[in-house]
């Protein structure tokens, strides 16, 4: 680990000032930061440690679920009203890391994970995520776990996360505050950006912003709520792929759906198109082809994770028929 | 630009390690781990992985079970630690230690501490109602099966393979009965043989 000077932050807008400075990174639980830290692959002059703020509630406000940046993911998966209103969200949490790293990840933390690709993680790589402009060697070497979707010649990373792909099907909001004090809301379908040619930027935060909490809207009634997660061991693995669904069936049709897949994209991936060809129409095998034609009209395998297009299409239709027969 | 080496400044961190005070002076780079093990000579605490993968490192900090490889010690300032040495000693064993004993939960025994302080602070999540991602309903309290066990339980690894043991043994310290176990009868007669 390269050293770096610690601060700790008392005042939410003072830990904004702090980390706007060049080479500052915000720390909160640690779990990945310090982790490539030790592997150098990143590298801050200056750590603003942000525990000790106060961004730990969890609270129902007027148009939803209120979750403080710094709630640990394990707070949040068992919280009551989480596990009646929000399953789904309870569900991805606890099929994510261990109980150990639960405990100390946190809801800001996890929307800002780095993504697990192996050649993002060796600094003998070319990675254009990790050093842009030096190439990815993923795209030609063992891909098996990254992107089908929403690539560039840049990149193939994925977000790793469970939390947020969960999050993508309730229509989260995420809360930043900038540096000068002012607050901001983004929802989060549009706070992970595509690498494009400029992979190494993964969300719309600026210099200097912070977030401070995550809110869901109201609950979706009666909605069958599910995360479906394929992975290569039964536990503390992360998504080959994952789909995280909301979904109401009325008068036999399809009536809310939100589905969200985590391993295909480089963002938690939500494609409206899909649920428009779901909604109105009777559950069929033949509708639930269609849905996962849709997902995967502008899918690209890499060879190693080509494996993954076949496994979507099994996936998304298994979650649609439970949701049809629930 | 030159390459300069700065002056790294250590920083004084309070500690509350099984109940003793402790004041620790280091490198902000220290995990809480290595000041365990080199700053405070608590050697009861493993490092195996030393990035959250394999749960040799687990310590409750305030009640509950983290991987102090991933823990900054500064981070921690005024904490309360404890480690598998607060849990028992010997002659005077915690019920989940004596349990790994008499199921033979461990072989080398090397990620054992990590085993023991994780299922201990594991069984506090269970009372108090956590779920897990096995757990069939979420709005109802789970009973502690070996399935849910062994979900609970997956941030811990054991290269021994000594998984049936450790699950009977957490059985066990949880008031159950455990599966039927080869050789246990035979750890019970050495045991006894050995009071």
């Amino acid at each position: 680990m390269k050293p770096f000077t610690y601060e700790r932050a008392t005042a939410v807008a003072d830990a904004g000032r702090s980390a706007a400075i060049p080479g500052a990174a915000i720390i909160a639980g640690g779990t990945n930061l310090l982790d490539l830290m030790k592997l150098q692959v990143e590298t801050p002059d200056t750590l603003v440690d942000v525990t000790r703020l106060d961004m730990h509630a969890m609270e129902a406000v007027d148009d939803g679920f209120r979750i403080g940046a710094l709630v640990t993911n394990s707070n949040l998966a068992a919280d009551r009203t989480v596990r009646r209103d929000y399953e789904v969200l309870s569900r991805a949490l606890l099929s994510g890391a261990t109980g150990q790293l639960r405990n100390k990840a946190t809801t800001g933390g996890n929307l800002l994970q780095r993504t697990r690709c192996n050649y993002f993680q060796d600094t003998n790589a070319r990675c254009n995520k990790r050093e842009p402009g030096s190439g990815c060697d993923a795209i030609e070497g063992l891909n098996r776990i990254l992107a089908v979707l929403g690539t560039s010649d840049h990149c193939i990373a994925t977000h790793p996360s469970d939390m947020a792909v969960a999050m993508q099907a309730l229509d989260a909001t995420v809360e930043v505050m900038a540096a000068d004090g002012s607050s901001r809301n983004v929802a989060l379908q549009d706070f992970h950006v595509l690498p494009g040619d400029t992979p190494h930027i993964e969300t719309v935060l600026e210099a200097g912003d912070l977030i401070t909490a995550v809110t869901l809207p109201k609950p979706v009634d009666g909605s069958f709520q599910t995360y479906r997660k394929a992975r290569d061991r039964a536990s503390y693995a992360f998504a080959l792929i994952s789909v995280a669904a909301v979904i109401t069936i009325k008068d036999g049709r399809f009536d809310h759906v939100a589905l969200a897949f985590g391993g295909l994209g480089p963002k938690p991936w939500r494609d409206p198109a899909i649920e428009d060809v779901l909604r109105g129409e009777e559950p069929s095998t033949a509708l639930f082809g269609k849905a996962a034609d849709v997902l995967l009209a502008d899918a690209r395998g890499y060879g190693h994770n080509d494996f993954k297009l076949p496994l979507a299409c099994r996936m998304i239709a298994s979650v649609l028929r439970d949701a049809s027969e629930s | 630009m030159a390459n300069s080496p700065r002056p790294i400044a250590m920083i004084e961190t309070t500690l509350t390690i099984n109940g003793t005070r402790h004041e620790v002076n280091a490198d902000p780079r220290t995990t809480l781990l290595d000041a365990l093990r080199h700053h405070l000579g608590l050697h009861g605490t493993k490092k195996g992985c030393d990035h959250g993968q394999c749960g040799a490192c687990t310590v409750m900090v305030d009640g509950e079970r983290i991987n102090s490889c991933l823990a900054l010690a500064c981070m921690h300032d005024g904490d309360e630690i404890t480690t598998v040495e607060g849990l028992g000693q010997p002659g005077n064993l915690s019920p989940m230690q004596d349990a790994f004993v008499r199921h033979d939960g461990y072989q080398c025994g090397y990620c054992t501490p990590g085993q023991v302080v994780s299922a201990t602070a594991m069984l506090g999540e269970a009372k108090r109602g956590w779920p897990s991602f096995v757990s069939d309903d979420l709005d109802t309290d789970v009973a502690l099966t070996t399935q849910e066990i062994s979900e609970r339980m997956s941030g811990n690894l054991c290269r021994c393979s000594a998984y049936p043991g450790i699950v009977n043994a957490i059985l066990d310290a949880d008031g159950q009965q455990p599966e039927g176990e080869a050789g246990a009868e035979i750890v019970n007669l050495v045991l006894e043989g050995a009071q």
